[in-house]
């Protein structure tokens, strides 16, 4: 880890810690889904996954309200438990910027501030997102749907800074590092690494506030890296140390883990090995009905509301279409405001619902012509499910 | 290896929010507990360290072959993870964890 300095207590016997009164919890639709809801510093209830490291995954009422995520209700995820709660101090913060640069730098919170600004919304959804819904089941962290927020993040673009150390023409990755790390020195340090040119679009940043306030603790406070279109993995919290690669990065986070099937559809035919692999990319395309849930009575014949919302990995949200009837006849749905094409957009419909129950369907096309699978895709890690969402309703 | 310090409460954060001093956070406490059952003790020694016993509970439990499932999660611990479990606690940390994590 890129650390500075820091106590570490841990909390050895917790394994064996007292139960606690009964908090109160919520029932993710697969087996084994019952969670309970948690409230940590700068967050609401949230539904908790894990402690130590934390992973907190947001309520999906939540994505109803507006299609900017709260502060308060952003998912949290980690992977090492060796968190810096206890050494985040924006007065002595500093970002290191080394390896194949002309000039390293140091640079403190207020030197990167008055670097020139950007601003962007831009969805974050972690990799493993909606992972429970995986049939086979496979390994890992069992999210909902709930794994995924979209922000508006304000920093300084990275090409800004690496144009700033002076990127040098050997230079094939940059590398990442966060202040949080490992538990034991012999785990793999968390760090992620973008190809050259990637890091030098001029759209992957360095942001320290979010829908204009600082970030929370537990998203990256006090500089996180933005990634806009890419996966979670990639935004690597409590960024202090950027290192200009004349390798690729070979760690486990790069070459082990976080790798798709290397082909069209990043699957394979359930249960099967990954096979040949790459490292994953862009979010692919989905959407989802959030005015109504799973079970809901609606009135018969008369027009029901139904909203939502959908993203892609950048191209942009071109069109969305809504089933009444389980997938057979489809309806255009009106966008909402356009916030940039790496946000969510919200949807919405109006449409009455004959007497009985009905599957309600949702599907995205995006401006590059992509749209979302019928039937659930499978890799063995869990990664980038994009079905076609269901709720099914009953109008009476 | 990092030394480990032992502590009966959370991780704790002592700060203040004046300027000049780290920001205050404090983590809560961690609730969830592992079930009785064989080797307890064993799971309690090589796992605890890293991760809170949510890890392991909120696992799927329908595998067709409970055992296969968690002798693999815990040789990735192990290689990919770099946990220093001792060979010998292998077996007894697997029977714990298909036998109460099973089905």
């Amino acid at each position: 880890m890129a650390r500075l300095g820091r106590r570490l207590v841990l909390q050895g016997l917790a394994l064996a810690g007292a139960a606690s009164a009964h908090a109160e919890t919520v029932t993710l639709p697969f087996e084994n889904g019952e969670r309970p809801l948690v409230k940590y510093p700068q967050k609401r209830p949230l539904i908790g996954l894990t402690s130590r490291p934390p992973q907190l995954e947001t309520p999906f009422a939540v994505f109803n309200e507006g299609v900017i995520t709260p502060n308060d209700a952003f998912f949290v995820r980690y992977h090492l438990a060796a968190i810096p709660v206890d050494s985040l101090d924006p007065d002595t913060f500093t970002l290191a910027v080394k390896g194949a640069v002309r000039t390293a730098l140091t640079l403190n919170l207020a030197q990167l501030k008055a670097l020139p600004n950007v601003e962007l919304v831009a969805v974050n959804q972690c990799s493993g997102n909606s992972r429970g819904f995986f049939e086979p089941r496979v390994a890992g962290g069992q999210s909902g749907n709930g794994a995924m927020g979209n922000a508006r993040w304000r920093g300084v673009a990275l090409k800004t800074v690496l144009d700033h150390a002076g990127v040098q023409a050997s230079a094939v990755q940059v590398r990442f590092d966060g202040m949080d790390g490992p538990v034991m020195d012999t785990t793999p340090d968390f760090a992620k690494a973008l190809d050259i040119d990637h890091a030098r679009d001029g759209e992957v940043m360095l942001a320290w506030s979010m829908n204009g306030t600082d970030l929370p603790v537990l998203n990256g406070y006090p500089l996180r890296l933005i990634v806009p279109g890419y996966y979670g993995t990639y935004w690597v919290k409590h960024l202090n140390e950027i290192t200009v690669l004349e390798h690729p990065l070979a760690n486990f986070w790069m070459a082990t883990a976080y790798r798709i099937p290397d082909n069209e559809c990043a699957c394979v035919p359930p249960g099967a090995p990954a096979g040949k692999t790459k490292p994953i990319g862009r979010y692919d395309i989905r959407s989802f009905i959030t005015s109504l849930s799973d079970g809901a009575k609606v009135g018969a014949d008369r027009p029901i509301a139904i909203k939502g919302i959908a993203f892609d990995g950048g191209s942009g949200i071109k069109e969305v279409e809504l089933s009444i009837d389980a997938g057979k006849t489809w309806i255009t749905t009106a966008l909402g405001d356009d916030l940039g094409k790496y946000s969510f957009r919200s949807w919405t419909a109006q449409t009455p619902l004959p007497p009985g129950t009905h599957a309600l369907k949702v599907r995205a096309i995006s401006n590059a012509g992509e749209t979302q699978p019928m039937q659930p895709r499978w890799n063995p890690a869990g990664y980038m499910r994009n079905v076609v969402e269901t709720v099914t309703v009953t109008a009476a | 290896m990092r030394r480990l310090i032992q502590a009966a409460i959370p991780l704790i954060v002592t700060v203040t929010a004046a300027v000049g001093a780290p920001i205050a956070y404090q983590l809560p406490p961690q609730t969830a507990t592992l079930a009785p059952g064989p080797n307890h003790d064993d799971v309690m020694a090589n796992c605890g360290a890293c991760h809170s016993a949510d890890y392991i509970t909120t696992q799927p439990r329908t595998f067709p072959d409970p055992k296969a499932f968690w002798t693999a999660e815990v040789a990735k611990m192990q290689k990919a993870y770099g946990a220093p479990i001792d060979d010998a606690a292998v077996p007894k940390i697997v029977e714990y964890l298909a036998s109460t994590y099973g089905r």
